[in-house]
């Protein structure tokens, strides 16, 4: 580890377009997966990421630059865009081909081949370039798979904290404490960098892009490649066989007493 | 294709020549085509030949041979406009913010600032620090240097869960703003416009006690002190938003009654200079934006403060209100869309008679009118920004705007009120406040009737 790289910590936050977490979801028709023609926005879990990197540079000035990453079809940009008007600094995005195109959405492991190559690009562009620390949700809404941050860790053979609570990063010693809350309690861990950290929902609360932001945010760069760039095949290894709604509560009845309630029970078979 | 945006009926001399060889087909088609009357698809009439008619060679002979050759089947791009519900990508992102911190901030204050008849000082500083209150205010000046759709779009979001933050914004940005923006020097626009887009909160002063909808007849006075430095301004001022919390004034007043309204002058005045704010008003809506009565005794006012020409301010005061009226409009529809979403949402949740209540034919097609009239008030409140920000004349439409949007809202509100029954009429439910707060939009920045009498007069010009 070179004592010099502490000082220029690189952050990427990858961020998803997800459907939004106010919509309510509805079946496709296909039966193979969920309507899409809905509102989008960015990840409520990669909102908080990206808070997180904006509160490290400010808190601990050991930041030099945010990367935000998107690997999504082209209105992921508008994602991009949100986290740019929040204050990362840059933005890369990795065209997929649009919805019903299974590449559209990939899997997570290829979103975490996809986020590798990214890293391994910036390390060869120096070591002033290079990425130390990813900040991301720890599961996207939309799928639920929670699986992502892990497999990028494997992949890169780089630390990991997951579910943070709360993370810090020491500029001096480039050790990284990240705090998860867990059944009973709280665990934490400390680390060197690099590290790959996964957020909870408390890690902290998302600000609100302010006009001047936004408008700031539209002349910061949005690097645009497709997988074949990156030398990453994004097809699907696996495929959907069926989406279904829970069941649906079946009405119930009220009962007068407690001797009628036990034996409606007993008519069920259920005591 | 675009076969929707050409109509085969059009007299081939109406059409551009440019247009010529490739609506061809179309000529050919509906003079040989006997059979039927219904348009075909492009890709069937295109799979013959174009017809060569010697009616349709005769009137385009060589262009036709052209198209035959390098696009036999394509029609011509035809560079429609857009629609109204075209928005740049900081519009749409402004709209969002702006919904998540109206919903998420202001919403869960909403309630307690109505009863207490007070704005949340947290609410205000909110409103600056999200860069809502210099929406239009360049860069340079501190502020977000944005559209005035964007100022419509804030407007509209802020008053889906509050019209009394939103005209509080709106007043600051449409009319203190824009006021020294477009017709102030450079010393004010230096000195003024930093403060306003950071922590300063201004107010708009036309209205007197004896003078509203005839807003010229006002009888606040400027003298010019013989020094020729200052004025000293003396008189009062009614119905003023914001005035309760502001610092900035922007002050019209009279430097010379004789002169009629050709006197009639825009002053910047700092409250420390001795603006006295005497009443708060207790007003059946928006009541937590501050609606105050202000006097004014020997306040001395450097004359470097005017704000446009001195006798201008008449024009100042026309032109303003005509941009602030689309203001207007915007606060009325965001009402009256949020009233709708609360109060469908409700009927649609409650049941009676074992389904929801808004499962029965007759709310829904209340519910399918409403909602029509809102998309009426929208197309005329975007139509008119989009109709300013392109230069174009937007008086008419900025009246309309604020008429018709008025009139929606106060229908919406007072039907939502209805549809929530019984818990509608309670102020535990804010479809109540939204009717109360409708009505303010057929009253300020020129009542419906100033508005109709504006519309009027420009159809009896047309007319007569
Ligand atoms: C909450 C609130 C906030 C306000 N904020 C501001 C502010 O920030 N700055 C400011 O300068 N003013 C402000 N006003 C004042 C507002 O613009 C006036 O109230 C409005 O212009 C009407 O004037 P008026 O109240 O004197 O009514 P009047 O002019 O007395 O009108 C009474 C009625 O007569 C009708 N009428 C009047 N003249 C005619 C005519 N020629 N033909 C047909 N009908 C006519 C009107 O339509 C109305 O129905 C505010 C008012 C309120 C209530």
């Amino acid at each position: 580890m070179i004592p010099s790289r502490v000082n220029l910590i690189n952050v990427l936050v990858p961020v998803k377009r997800a459907i939004d977490y106010a919509v309510k979801i509805r079946i496709a028709k296909d039966g193979k997966g969920v309507d899409t023609t809905v509102k989008h926005s960015m990840n409520p879990f990669d909102e908080i990421a990206v808070e997180e990197a904006i509160r490290l540079k400010e808190r601990t000035k050991a930041v030099t630059s945010i990367i935000a990453l998107s690997i999504g079809p082209a209105k992921s940009v508008e994602t991009l865009r949100t986290a740019l008007a929040m204050g990362a600094d840059s933005a890369v995005h990795i065209v997929t081909p649009e919805a019903p195109s299974p590449s559209s959405n990939p899997e997570p492991v290829n979103v975490a081949a996809a986020i590798k190559a990214v890293i391994d690009r910036s390390k060869a562009a120096g070591a002033d370039k290079a990425i130390d620390l990813v900040i991301m949700g720890k599961q996207a809404i939309d799928d639920d798979s929670g699986s992502t941050g892990g497999m990028l860790a494997g992949m890169l053979g780089w630390g990991q904290g997951t579910f943070a609570s709360k993370l810090d990063v020491d500029k001096a010693s480039g050790k990284v404490e990240v705090t998860r809350e867990i059944d009973g309690g709280l665990s934490r861990i400390e680390s060197k960098l690099p590290i790959v950290v996964t957020t909870d929902l408390r890690l902290s609360e998302p600000r609100y892009a302010s006009l001047p932001n936004i408008m700031k945010a539209k002349k910061k760069k949005i690097e645009s490649l497709k997988p074949e760039d990156l030398g990453i095949d994004l097809s699907p290894r696996m495929s959907v066989l069926s989406v279904s709604e829970p069941p649906k509560r079946v009405g119930g009845g009220k009962v007068e007493n407690v001797d009628e309630l036990v034996q409606k029970l007993k008519e069920g078979g259920i005591v | 294709m675009l076969a929707r945006t050409l109509r085969s009926n059009l007299p081939a001399s109406s059409l551009p020549s440019r247009l010529a060889p490739t609506i061809t087909p179309i000529f050919s088609r509906s003079l040989s085509t006997s059979s039927s009357s219904l348009p075909l698809p492009s890709h069937q009439s295109a799979s013959k030949p174009a017809n060569t008619s010697a009616y349709g060679r005769n009137l385009h002979v060589s262009a036709v041979r052209k198209s035959e050759v390098e696009e036999p089947n394509t029609r011509p791009e035809i560079n429609t406009p857009p629609s109204i519900y075209n928005f740049t990508e900081e519009e749409e992102m402004l709209r969002e913010t702006v919904r998540k911190f109206a919903q998420e901030v202001i919403g869960p204050k909403v309630t307690e600032m109505d009863e207490s008849e007070v704005m949340d000082p947290e609410i205000i500083k909110g409103l600056f620090d999200q860069g809502l209150m210099g929406i239009e205010t360049s860069a340079e000046h501190g502020g977000s240097e944005m559209s005035f759709m964007a100022a419509i779009l804030a407007v509209e979001e802020l008053s889906k869960v509050d019209p009394s933050v939103s005209v509080c914004c709106d007043v600051h940005n449409t009319l203190v703003n824009s006021t020294l923006r477009l017709f102030g020097n450079d010393y004010v626009k230096d000195k003024y416009l930093p403060g306003l887009a950071t922590n300063v909160l201004g107010s708009f002063c036309l209205s007197e006690p004896n003078s509203g909808s005839d807003a010229f007849a006002l009888q606040t006075t400027a003298k010019l002190e013989p020094d020729g430095e200052h004025y000293i301004l003396n008189g009062s001022k009614m119905w003023i938003t914001n005035s309760g919390e502001a610092d900035y004034f922007l002050v019209f007043a009279n430097i010379d009654p004789s002169k009629g309204y050709k006197g009639i002058t825009c002053f910047m005045v700092e409250k420390d200079w001795g603006v006295q704010i005497a009443k708060k008003e207790k007003k059946l809506g928006i009541r937590a934006s501050s609606t105050c009565l202000l006097s004014f005794d020997d306040v001395k006012v450097p004359a470097k403060n005017v704000v446009g020409e001195v006798g201008k301010g008449y024009k100042i005061a026309i032109e303003i209100l005509n941009e602030g009226r689309i203001g207007i409009a915007a606060q009325m529809l965001g009402l009256a869309q949020g009233a709708f979403d609360y109060a469908v949402t409700y009927a649609f949740q409650r049941k009676q008679f074992g389904k929801p209540v808004g499962d029965n034919q007759g709310m829904g097609f209340q519910f399918a009118e409403v909602a029509t009239e809102i998309e009426t008030a929208r197309l005329l409140t975007y139509n008119a920004a989009r109709l300013k920000e392109e230069g174009k004349e937007f008086k008419i439409a900025a009246a309309m705007a604020k008429y018709h949007a008025s009139k929606v809202a106060q229908k919406a509100s007072g039907l939502a009120i209805e549809w929530c029954g019984g818990v509608g009429f309670t102020r535990d439910l804010p479809v109540q406040k939204f009717w109360r707060d409708s009505m303010i939009g057929a009253i300020y920045e020129g009542t419906s009737n100033i508005q109709l009498e504006t519309i009027w007069k420009d159809l009896k010009k047309k007319y007569t």
